[in-house]
């Protein structure tokens, strides 16, 4: 039996199919991940993200640790509340995690890391903090829920309390606020507008069950995975992991390269690959064929060498296939996917596919 | 808990067979198989006239999450395809034992069906799984 977030039982109830992910029973979907797909798109779904690594970061160092922990400049956050995503890179420039970071306070920054790399990031971490005597405190009695869609604002904030709701409704995107024991932040992982919530675990089926009166649709990893793909939004272990680096996996915004001297883990390597110029690029694949464009499979591309599809899947909105791809840095606009042992047309686009419910890409 | 009608025949790789009057076999995944799927996406089919072993690879169901095999239950030649999937693969989770059907066999052999499951035989091993 794997871990079980504060909904588990919940979860049960509602008839979701529950799967292990990261050692975690964690819902799949309740009934059609496709379903939960567009009701994320076109109205308001609920995902329990709880299983997810919240990390307080407290003592008078924690900016100064940040800039040198962090691949993207902590600097950039000087309003409360302000949040930030970011890589956490080895020496060689490897990603080792992406995360979020939350400013709070000067001396209290929020960081939301993921579940399948928890021992490796807390390890880590600690290991850095030592020399700036920041304290690393992990706040594992914080449920996560994620409620995202068009109209999840609108669903939420009837049933938060006065000071959260107050706050909610006045979040700039990618904000976050704390008031009583409740973190509410307008972020999310599926291209949809909406809050993430911490909140204490044993109100979490409360709030879950009140959700769900209100309209609210319990969605699974599955619809997550789908709806993330379409907002071009990486996934950690397959679109990057710590064998590359955040040039070649789509993620070159995320890099502060200002200041220069701002001496951040992996700097001098990423310096090095950026001077050489990456041998490959991070892309989207629009599969022209029919088929189902899947992870690892090979992106053969005209006079050079192949590529590798990250990830791959269909996309509910779009109703084909797409896939995020490491491929050679010359490839042009066409390509062919390696599926099952026939080789398929693709068309290189530039991710999103989705955002805010309209298609980008066609 | 997923339909198992008593009048099919039933594989250890959750396919089902169907006898027609003409003496062809009707052959898809079982509600079960479905189920564990989840929703379909794409369906890929053999050729007719494909002469086909038994536990052979002959059709691909594809789900969101993953692509899967559907193995021949019986050995037989293709006569019969589910066109009608490439566009609607959803009908196998919505209807597996009717509009959700794969392939039609003409079997090689007369007595084809009698290594397979019936109904009973079929739900034990799902649960013994």
């Amino acid at each position: 039996m794997g871990k079980k977030t504060p909904l588990y039982e919940t979860h049960q109830a509602m008839g979701a199919r529950l799967v292990d992910f990261a050692g975690w029973d964690m819902p799949v979907h309740y009934g059609s991940q496709i379903e939960e797909h567009h009701i994320v798109r076109r109205d308001a779904g609920m995902f329990d993200v709880s299983h997810m690594t919240v990390v307080d970061l407290v003592g008078s160092e924690a900016r100064p640790f940040l800039r040198h922990l962090l691949a993207n400049n902590v600097d950039k956050l000087q309003e409360k509340g302000k949040a930030l995503y970011s890589c956490m890179l080895n020496e060689q420039g490897g990603v080792i995690d992406d995360l979020i970071v939350y400013f709070l306070e000067e001396s209290w920054f929020r960081l939301v890391v993921n579940s399948a790399t928890r021992d490796k990031d807390l390890d880590w971490i600690v290991g850095q903090a030592r020399a700036f005597g920041v304290d690393v405190i992990e706040q594992s009695h914080l449920a996560m829920i994620a409620v995202q869609g068009p109209r999840a604002r609108d669903k939420v904030l009837p049933l938060l309390d006065e000071a959260n709701r107050q706050a909610a409704a006045d979040l700039k995107p990618f904000y976050g606020e704390e008031h009583g024991d409740w973190f509410v932040a307008r972020t999310g992982y599926t291209g949809e507008d909406g809050f993430e919530i911490m909140l204490p675990e044993d109100q979490a089926a409360g709030f879950w069950n009140a959700l769900k009166e209100n309209a609210v649709q319990p969605c699974g990893l599955g619809s997550r995975d789908t709806l993330r793909l379409e907002a071009g939004m990486n996934l950690y272990g397959a679109d990057m992991d710590e064998s590359v680096s955040p040039l070649v996996s789509g993620l070159n915004w995320t890099v502060g390269w200002s200041p220069q001297e701002r001496d951040f883990i992996g700097r001098a390597a990423l310096q090095r690959q950026r001077d050489a110029g990456p041998k490959e690029k991070f892309v989207g694949l629009l599969l022209e064929d029919k088929g189902i464009l899947r992870n690892h499979q090979r992106v053969v591309v005209e006079g050079a060498a192949d590529g590798e599809i990250t990830s791959g899947s269909f996309s509910p909105t779009l109703d084909r296939s797409i896939a995020l791809a490491r491929v050679p840095a010359q490839t042009g606009e066409r390509c062919q996917v390696d599926v099952r042992g026939r080789l398929l047309a693709a068309r290189v686009v530039k991710p999103p596919f989705v955002r805010n419910g309209k298609a980008l890409v066609g | 808990m997923s339909e198992t009608p008593g009048d099919l025949r039933y594989s250890r790789n959750h396919e089902w067979a169907r006898a027609n009057d003409d003496g062809s076999i009707t052959i898809g995944i079982t509600d079960h198989a479905q189920d564990q799927l989840g929703d379909l996406v794409y369906v890929e089919v053999p050729e007719p006239g494909r002469e086909v072993e038994a536990d052979e690879a002959c059709a691909v169901v594809e789900s969101v999450k993953a692509a899967s095999d559907m193995y021949a239950p019986i050995a037989g030649t293709v006569i019969e395809v589910n066109e009608a999937l490439a566009d609607k693969p959803e009908a196998v989770n919505q209807d597996a034992y009717g509009e959700g059907w794969l392939i039609r066999l003409k079997p090689s052999s007369s007595d084809a069906l009698s290594g397979l499951m019936d109904a009973d035989a079929y739900r034990e091993f799902v649960e013994s799984e």
